[in-house]
């Protein structure tokens, strides 16, 4: 059996997701080979080299693959996946994308953001916004399989796969790229992040964000997040979203911060290690997944807990 | 331009699901069902978009049983023009709706299909992708703008760094993600027309489409139960416990 990984990078750059998902298609069984696709994207694929239990990585570089659009993407899978028994990538917005393209194009029902791996072809997965896990089992001959990160452990560094260069796929002219507004951060990736610290609505504004959890976040070198009623209101930018339909994070500690705790919000952050709930209203859901509540006015805690720390 | 939305029916977001004791689905007896949000926002973008004269007519479509013809009037009292139910009893898979979106294309020939990027009930994300994949057209996921520029589709995306926005030869699908728009309440002067547009019912079989599933539920159990922990005193208390029961600062 052999699987294909289709690796999440920013070409300079591997995703910390890529050694998540080999440790995923390991227990799938079978050789394990990457997929690089970019544009100058040589450091990402030697860095998926590294990655222990890859076989090989194939690396494509074009400037059609440079922004990661579905369609070429779709394309160049479909150029190398009759290698393949299955065809795997991480639940990231760019899996998400591309991955359900290239199962109807071999007609495929996809596996979606899998939790588990019972056997080579039953699997895990939340529905209903993580209120219920399902167990499935596919019986398509391939299997096309996007993967939640946060489920699997990495995959140790300190191998040395060979690096072979392909690229024969055709670029469908249907879709151009045309910009990005990317946010530019020095904090940590918020969904590789070790501790996180969430806002809610109760923050009320951009700025209390910046006043209130940011010197927080700085102490502890957390990532920042936030709920989606703070994303709707405008106080934080989309790609800071926790919960079911923004980012699913795990990290060794979670602060919530003026967060009620919808189910939605709880869906993205309940497999946290360690949950803190700070909110002035004792009843709110948060605290009943928390390990640590503190009922409390945040704008008098937060710079307390910072000056704490 | 003419506009295809798909609407499916699925369990009202408000409901929190409980996992049927003998563990082989969720419970959806007597459970509110309503609009998927997310489609609710993609009629709301096919209104809009007629409403600023892009759109020429809105046809939508649910694939679902009977009862979803509610899903249907609702988005026809929102602005849809007419609707085209498609019944089946059969849970069908994104794959199944996705072989039976494009029959309706094929016979409908939009210019735009617009639909939520996931369904609440299986969080899958795929229909819209893969309608795209079997019509060979070019795809918008995760929308938060949708425009029409020139004989392009710009759609601004919500990706995992921030925005991407493409252009979109047309015909295109777009998904729609939260912050495309807010969905308007339909009058009941509207509700009462809505009553009144046309509805064509159709089967899988009208289209020659099968709905087996690929996937087999071999069972659905409750997530694993988090307990509450303790509440603390004060910051002080908290930060003792972080750095010396937790051990996590």
């Amino acid at each position: 059996m052999a699987i294909l990984i289709v690796a999440d990078h920013a070409n300079t750059e591997l995703s910390d997701s890529t050694a998540k998902v080999v440790t995923a298609a390991g227990q799938i069984g079978g050789d394990v080979d990457i997929l690089i696709a970019g544009e100058n994207a040589a450091a990402a694929a030697d860095a998926a080299a590294k990655i222990v239990g890859v076989r090989k990585v194939l690396h494509a570089d074009d400037a059609h693959y440079g922004k990661g659009l579905a369609e070429p993407l779709t394309e160049l899978v479909l150029s190398v996946a009759s290698d393949y028994d299955a065809i795997v990538a991480p639940a990231s917005t760019s899996g998400k994308n591309f991955m359900p393209r290239v199962a109807a194009k071999l007609d495929v029902m996809q596996i979606s953001e899998i939790t588990a791996v019972e056997a080579p072809d039953t699997f895990q997965r939340p529905i209903y916004a993580g209120n219920a896990i399902a167990t499935v089992k596919s019986s398509d001959a391939k299997k096309v399989i996007t993967v939640r990160p946060t489920s699997f452990a990495a995959a140790a560094d300190g191998g040395s796969a060979s690096v072979e260069k392909i690229g024969n796929a055709a670029f469908p002219s249907i879709s151009d790229f045309v910009k990005e507004e990317l946010t530019v951060s020095d904090r940590p990736e918020l969904q590789g992040a070790k501790i996180v610290i969430s806002g809610g609505r109760a923050l009320a504004s951009t700025e209390n964000f910046e006043k209130y959890i940011y010197p927080v976040a700085d102490k502890l070198g957390a990532a920042i997040g936030a709920s989606r009623a703070a994303v709707d209101a405008g106080y934080m930018p989309n790609d800071y979203q926790v919960g079911q339909t923004g980012k699913v994070v795990a990290p060794e500690l979670y602060i919530a911060c003026g967060i009620s705790g919808a189910i939605q919000h709880l869906a993205g952050m309940k497999d946290s290690k360690v949950i803190v709930a700070i909110n002035k209203d004792e009843e709110a859901p948060i605290f009943s997944v928390a390990d640590y509540g503190l009922v409390a006015d945040l704008f008098e805690a937060l710079p307390e807990l910072e000056k704490a720390l | 331009m003419k506009v295809l939305v798909p609407v499916k029916r699925v369990v009202d977001y408000n409901v929190k699901v409980r996992v049927k004791s003998d563990q082989t689905d969720v419970d959806l007896a007597n459970v509110k069902m309503s609009m998927n949000p997310f489609d609710e926002i993609a009629v709301e973008e096919a209104v809009r978009l007629k409403e600023a004269g892009t759109a020429s007519e809105i046809v939508v479509v649910s694939i679902g049983p009977e009862k979803a013809q509610e899903q249907i009037r609702q988005a026809l009292a929102m602005g849809g023009d007419r609707g085209i139910l498609v019944t089946t009893d059969v849970d069908a898979e994104s794959l199944g709706v996705a072989k039976l979106l494009k029959a309706v294309c094929d016979e409908e020939k939009p210019d735009m299909v617009i639909m939520g990027k996931q369904a609440i009930d299986n969080d899958q994300n795929q229909t819209g992708q893969m309608l795209a994949a079997l019509l060979d057209w070019p795809q918008g996921t995760f929308a938060s703008e949708v425009a029409q520029n020139g004989d392009k589709l710009h759609v601004t995306r919500e990706i995992d760094g921030g925005l991407q926005t493409v252009a979109l030869n047309l015909p295109a699908v777009v998904t729609t993600d939260l912050r495309l728009n807010e969905p308007r309440y339909a009058s009941l002067p509207n509700i009462m027309k809505a009553k009144k547009k046309e509805m064509a019912q159709k089967t899988p079989e009208d289209y020659g489409v099968d709905l087996t599933p690929r996937l087999s539920k071999l069972k659905v159990t409750d997530p694993p139960k988090r307990e509450a922990g303790i509440k603390v005193p004060d910051v002080a208390t908290l930060v003792d416990k972080l750095k010396n029961e937790a051990g996590v600062i």
